[in-house]
């Protein structure tokens, strides 16, 4: 019985959300003439790519109770210093890829190392992050980069067909395969189970022995990478860099996370609810495209109601499973 | 006497700010000088007392709210939401009458105390984490904004709505009063009354101060229909300069800024301990940087950049590891309890 409970409680926001998800497909389909197509279907991750793969790094952050508001910038970082290396300094996408990836991924383990080793709150470390990413792009460069590269053309236009006069891109083959092994991550190794361990309780963590400094330093570092590889994307789909690309993603990412059904406080989650999170938002914007008269604004508005219900939803699910083991 | 002086909590961060003002000095000799001009008085200092009057009204309602040990990311779209409501009452008006100046600052105040007061609702009595609950209004605030503006920015061209911001009163910014009457309300309520000892208690524990007989649901609810209203102000006085309203980028990182200046000012964000002077004076910190960096020439948005160094540093300047690390004190021993304590996130 107990058991039966315990898994409610832990999935019932996933299944609110893949529910929602349908219901806004079906409604988006019933409303408007071809909107239930295969292809639109696969828009959704051509156009949200990028974000897939920064709310995959977040999923983690978050399901360890921590936070990383720096992934925003960290794509602008990204993108600039990937325009400024291959249009400035003339070098190789195969020298500028590797170059660009270890950005996020230095300033994810400075972060972790600062919010680990001083027990500083991730809050205000990323925000720090999320300032001096930004500046650094700046300081780069003020002006917009575009990038005229046969390699990153390739990357941006090159389709992949799939049955039925579909496709889908490059980025969103990236954004799956980074979902996939997110999972196996999640679900089938050690740091996965000492991730969901850590945001259940840190000091039971590391009572068990856990390695908890390990792995918190490498949650940050993995949303550092997971950021850059977003950013690669989103300067695939660009074509250029600029200092302020992205702006505000963070909080499109942590809505998507939440949307997604991993609850704020850690321990409980899955990586898939954020890839459907993510979806949610592309299908609000999809469903405002096709409306045609909707302006853009009702975007947010939208997905501050979706966000209020959620969250409201998080609580009641934690509230009664507390009353629960006070009862038990 | 140095020693008691190196003590005060006020001590850092006017050391900081002075040596800001005198970095300036190097730059602009005329830096420090206060001209009559006009009948208005001008000169750099006066400038970063007007530019700096927004943040530090902001700073101040988001003291209270992190002493409480929360935190509110919503007041930069409370600010556009603010702006775009008072912009749109005035924006059909002319003339020089009174009547729709008083009717667009009731207007937005009682709108942005009302939004304040849902962001009180939400932590206090549903028990949503404050991150969290605020980020709901941060996210959609934004997008209201741009609904009442209709997604453009209105120009206003009712004179009187400038005198805000940019009006003047016994030769001295407006905007300077109103912050002045707001940090001695706030004073006067929280340290002369039992109000600030209820908001510490609140912040250092909740169910403590609630068994102790505190309303601590009220005293949160308060705390931020405050930093509603404060931001409401704020947002007001940012139009009002420009004469105009920007839905989709006023206020924008303001939530940072404030939270940066309530941070350097001396406040934890672990709640339970307040320091108003502190707040108004790492404002002020920040917008001389702001205007030194713009006066000595070099690209404004390395702005960002010395602020995320600054956070970092007054950061691991309050974290107890760092410092037994670095300095090497021996004093701070870390009990079970407080390990915990310093252990809870955030977010």
């Amino acid at each position: 019985m107990i058991n039966r409970l315990s898994l409610d409680y832990k999935q019932l926001p996933l299944v609110a959300t893949i529910t929602l998800f349908v219901l806004m497909f079906s409604f988006g389909s019933l409303r408007y003439t071809g909107f239930l197509s295969t292809q639109v279907f696969l828009n959704l991750f051509i156009d949200n790519a990028f974000l897939i793969v920064i709310a995959v790094g977040m999923t983690f952050v978050i399901l360890s109770g921590g936070i990383d508001l720096s992934v925003g910038s960290v794509i602008a970082l990204t993108s600039m210093v990937a325009a400024s290396l291959t249009m400035e300094a003339q070098l190789s996408p195969w020298i500028v890829i590797p170059i660009s990836l270890l950005v996020g991924t230095v300033l994810g383990v400075m972060q972790g190392a600062l919010i680990h080793f001083y027990n500083l709150q991730p809050f205000i470390v990323t925000l720090a992050g999320m300032f001096l990413a930004r500046g650094l792009s700046y300081v780069i460069s003020v002006e917009t980069i575009s990038i005229d590269h046969p390699f990153f053309s390739y990357m941006a236009n090159s389709r992949i067909p799939l049955p039925g006069d579909n496709f889908i891109s490059i980025s969103v083959v990236i954004a799956l395969t980074v979902v996939v092994i997110a999972i196996f991550l999640a679900h089938f190794t050690n740091f996965g189970r000492t991730v969901y361990a850590i945001g259940g309780s840190e000091q039971s963590a590391m009572l068990m022995g856990l390695p908890v400094a390990r792995t918190k330093i490498l949650i940050y570092t993995l949303s550092g990478f997971c950021a850059s590889l977003a950013g690669l994307i989103f300067t695939f789909y660009m074509l250029s860099g600029y200092g302020l690309h992205a702006n505000g993603m963070e909080l499109d990412t942590i809505a998507a996370v939440v949307i997604g059904g991993t609850l704020l406080t850690g321990g409980a989650g899955y990586v898939a609810g954020s890839v459907v999170g993510v979806l949610i938002l592309g299908v609000i914007q999809t469903i405002i495209v096709f409306e045609g008269t909707l302006s853009s604004w009702w975007t947010k508005i939208a997905i501050g109601v979706l966000l209020l219900l959620f969250i409201v939803l998080q609580r009641v699910i934690v509230m009664r499973s507390e009353k629960k083991q006070g009862n038990g | 006497m140095f020693k008691s002086m190196m003590k005060s909590r006020l001590f850092w961060p006017i050391l900081v700010l002075l040596l800001i003002l005198i970095i300036n000095l190097f730059f602009d000799r005329s830096f420090l000088s206060i001209e009559m001009r006009n009948g208005h008085l001008t000169g750099s200092l006066i400038d970063i007392l007007n530019r700096g009057a927004p943040l530090i009204l902001i700073s101040i309602g988001m003291t209270l709210v992190i002493a409480t040990k929360g935190i509110d990311l919503s007041v930069g779209s409370v600010i556009a939401m603010s702006g775009a409501i008072g912009a749109m009452t005035v924006a059909s008006t002319e003339g020089t009458g009174l009547g729709p100046l008083f009717m667009a600052i009731g207007l937005s105040l009682l709108i942005c105390a009302l939004v304040g007061g849902w962001n009180g609702l939400l932590v206090s009595r549903v028990g949503v984490q404050p991150i969290v609950a605020t980020l709901i209004l941060m996210v959609a605030g934004r997008g209201i904004a741009q609904l009442i503006t209709g997604g453009q920015i209105t120009t206003v061209y009712y004179d009187p709505y400038s005198f805000i911001g940019g009006g003047y009163l016994l030769s001295l910014p407006f905007s300077v009063f109103i912050v002045t009457f707001v940090f001695l309300v706030a004073v006067l309520l929280t340290r002369k009354t039992a109000l600030g000892l209820f908001i510490e208690s609140v912040g250092s524990n909740p169910d403590a101060s609630r068994l102790a007989g505190i309303n601590s649901k009220n005293i949160m609810l308060m705390v931020y229909l405050f930093s509603g209203f404060c931001a409401g102000v704020g947002g007001l006085i940012l139009s009002s300069n420009v004469m105009s309203a920007d839905g989709n980028n006023a206020g924008l990182w303001f939530e940072l800024d404030a939270i940066l200046a309530v941070v350097i000012g001396g406040t934890s964000l672990m709640g339970g301990r307040f320091y108003l002077m502190g707040t108004v004076i790492g404002a002020l910190i920040i917008q001389s940087l702001t205007t030194t960096i713009y006066s000595i020439g070099v690209p404004a948005e390395t702005n960002l950049v010395v602020k995320a160094i600054v956070v970092l540093i007054v950061c691991l300047l309050q974290s107890p590891e760092f410092r037994r690390k670095v300095f090497g004190f021996g004093k701070v021993k870390r009990t079970g309890e407080q390990k915990e304590r310093e252990g809870v996130s955030l977010s």
